[in-house]
């Protein structure tokens, strides 16, 4: 019964592990570990070390001051006013320039800060890359996670940096917001004739659902298998036992496949880096390429046509009428 | 506390609260949806029947006023200073009197726009103002068929007894530290913003397509980038503003995108409802009034009645329609009202006898009646 929960019920408490030794040139861990119960009953209790390294806290410096300029340019959007940035926190924004401006440097108050914050969140985001990287060699890992961390950079990277410089401008770019980065996504679906009609981006939301298609398929797998150990998946790979084989047996049974112990973690990693990669290369498509996705659809014969059941109404531009 | 306590009390109390949070926003079921185009193509209309009950409540027309003898002498000839509606006959132009004080100010009665010692006085602005807006419902009656249809409008469609429609644009303030700041662009959106439904959306779609006359279609026609002159080179930031005045359309109106559009294919108009056509003549008759009527009245207006920015309170969409997709639910008052379905001409003279228009003969605001389109709708 103690594996029904969805909490992890048992909770293991040791001295803090400090973990393997590192060697001449690294840093020091620093923080002296300690414990959270409620943590234990959703992840590993131990808090700390933290490894942060000379690439992180360079990384840590250039997302703060990115953090923050996009803040007080968000306070400084409501007249400094607090309560205004509380409450309308989700609505503010840091938007690049205009479109007058090219591609050239506008000044600060046009978009300036847009692009300052740009480069100082990519620079950080760069630097967080090679630290995962760095701390998975140090660990003797496969960069496996540094290269899952690059499939999302480059969508980042293609939105706010390729895409913008192939179109000549940097008023392309997303705005730094909440909401006006989703209104940004759908005036781009608008202005390009429907993304829903780029392949790639259906592409993309086949890996994105089949991620989580995937993700529940899995963890629900392998919880119904932890009463008899599943859960020590190393150990189910290197030699199957009985959780094993009913888990294999149940997709069989079910479905006629199963993906193995070693395999499944494969399907899911292609997958969540696939959605992000077939995305970012939808969107560089989305206006240096492609202009109307609809229209590109109607041309490769992938639209299906419906009856007509409107009256037939003529465009009044046609008619002289200026649109 | 007790672990047990926690698992089966506060965990499901903290976890209802979460739930009732995130749904704050949400309306309540159920809502009724209505299907406008070819099934399976998403095609419809979702009302939600408690909102729509209190919309149908605030959007009763009045009964019209007694009918009015056409005979006896012309209001032109008993009374002075009678510009636009001269011809009526004394009872039908008091008739007139009487429904506008009940359309525009029935609390403040005749006084609100005539000095009550000498009726034909242009002194008080208002009236100046009244005036011209009875020739701009006659103008709209007339020539905006394509959007008005047969129904019209009449004072009440906008007015619903208030002196100033409770649905006008003004241009939008500018923040208040905005001159010298090097930071806080707005770029004209990013604020949650009633004008466009609460979203971040550009918060003043009005000057560039209402008043102006910007371009709104932003989709192109190939399906590839081209070069030169065919190329699309409308941008995302336009295809937002664009979006802005849609959101503020479908607000108005009451309505989702698919009542005018085929969403899957948002520039078609051979997979549009015809709907789309009456909005589209709409977008050119508010701009045509903001332009002709209302903006060349800003010196007319007292400091208090214009906006922020002192300009002169504008239409939009939801000048008249208020909510509802035909403006009073397509009640027809304007038939009751002839005197407002177009401007007096005076029938055919004999050659040397006077035959301007009435219309061209007041011109508060000093605009000339040539003015009055800035383009021609397609008859």
């Amino acid at each position: 019964m103690e594996y029904q929960n969805i909490f992890t019920t048992v909770q293991p408490v040791g001295p803090a592990g400090m973990g393997v030794p590192l060697p001449r040139g690294d840093w020091r861990r620093s923080g002296k570990p300690f414990f959270i119960h409620l943590l234990g009953r959703i992840g590993n209790a131990q808090i700390g070390p933290v490894y942060l390294g000379g690439l992180g806290v360079a990384s840590l410096v250039f997302g703060t001051l990115a953090f923050n300029i996009i803040g007080f340019n968000m306070l400084a959007s409501v007249d400094w006013n607090p309560l205004q940035l509380i409450r309308q926190l989700f609505w503010l924004a840091l938007e690049p320039p205009p479109p007058a401006y090219g591609l050239s440097f506008p000044p600060l108050a046009q978009g300036g800060w847009w692009l300052i914050v740009g480069f100082l969140l990519t620079t950080s985001m760069i630097l967080w890359w090679v630290r995962t990287y760095r701390r998975a060699r140090q660990l003797g890992l496969g960069t496996h996670i540094a290269w899952a961390f690059a499939a999302a950079i480059w969508l980042y990277l293609v939105c706010g940096f390729f895409r913008p410089i192939m179109m000549g401008s940097w008023s392309e770019a997303v705005p730094f917001g909440i909401w006006p980065h989703l209104d940004w996504v759908s005036a781009l679906s608008i202005r390009h004739g429907n993304l829903f009609y780029n392949p790639f981006h259906a592409l993309s939301i086949v890996f994105l659902y089949g991620s989580v298609l995937l993700f529940a398929m899995h963890g629900a797998t392998i919880l119904a298998v932890s009463r008899y150990g599943g859960e020590r998946e190393i150990e189910q790979i290197v030699d199957r036992g009985t959780a094993s084989e009913r888990a294999a047996l149940f997709w069989r049974w079910t479905m006629g496949f199963n993906a193995t112990m070693e395999s499944i973690h494969r399907w899911a990693w292609w997958f969540a880096v696939l959605c992000p990669l077939v995305g970012g290369i939808g969107i560089l498509l989305t206006g240096p390429v492609v202009d109307n996705w609809y229209l590109w659809s109607v041309k490769h014969h992938v639209v299906p046509m419906y009856p007509q059941v409107f009256p037939n109404t003529i465009d009044p531009a046609l008619m002289g009428v200026k649109p | 506390m007790s672990a047990n306590v926690f698992r089966h009390r506060v965990l499901p109390a903290m976890a209802g609260l979460v739930f009732a949070v995130l749904l704050a926003g949400c309306e309540r079921p159920p809502t009724t949806s209505i299907q406008n185009g070819f099934r399976g193509t998403g095609m419809e209309q979702v009302n939600n029947p408690r909102k729509d009950a209190i919309l149908v409540a605030k959007n009763q027309a009045p009964a019209p006023a007694d009918a009015a003898s056409p005979d006896g002498p012309k209001a032109r000839d008993v009374y002075q200073n009678v510009k636009v509606l001269g011809h009526l006959s004394v009872a039908e132009f008091t008739r007139h009197m009487t429904s506008i004080t009940e359309w525009v100010a029935p609390q403040e009665g005749c006084a609100y726009c005539h000095n009550l010692q000498n009726l034909a006085d242009d002194s008080k602005y208002t009236k100046v103002i009244a005036r011209r807006m009875v020739e701009m419902t006659q103008h709209l009656n007339a020539d905006w068929k394509n959007h008005v249809g047969a129904t019209g409008v009449t004072c009440y469609t906008c007015h619903r007894g208030n002196p100033v429609p409770q649905q006008v644009w003004y241009a939008p303030p500018d923040r208040k530290y905005a001159e010298n700041s090097v930071m806080g662009d707005l770029a004209g959106q990013n604020l949650a913003s009633a004008s466009v439904g609460g979203t971040s959306l550009p918060f003043d779609p009005f000057t560039p397509y209402l008043l102006e006359d910007k371009p709104i279609r932003v989709i192109g026609d190939k399906a590839l980038k081209w070069t030169g002159n065919a190329a699309n080179r409308t941008t995302t930031k336009q295809a937002e503003h664009t979006y802005a005045l849609m959101v503020h359309m479908s607000n108005s109106l009451g309505v989702n995108c698919t009542f005018c559009h085929n969403t899957r294919n948002f520039q078609s108009w051979n997979e549009a409802p015809p709907q789309r056509m009456t909005a589209f003549h709409g977008i050119r008759m508010a701009r045509d009034l903001n332009v002709a009527y209302l903006e060349p009245l800003t010196k007319s207006f007292p400091a208090e009645r214009l906006g922020p920015k002192g300009d002169v309170a504008k239409v939009n969409c939801a000048t008249c329609h208020q909510g509802i997709n035909m403006p009073l639910l397509g009640a027809q008052m304007a038939k009751n009202h002839p005197e407002l379905l177009a401007a007096f001409k005076e029938p055919a003279m004999p050659a040397g006898a006077a035959a301007e228009p009435v219309a061209g003969e007041a011109k508060p605001g000093g605009e000339a009646p040539a003015a009055q389109r800035v383009e021609a709708a397609p008859k």
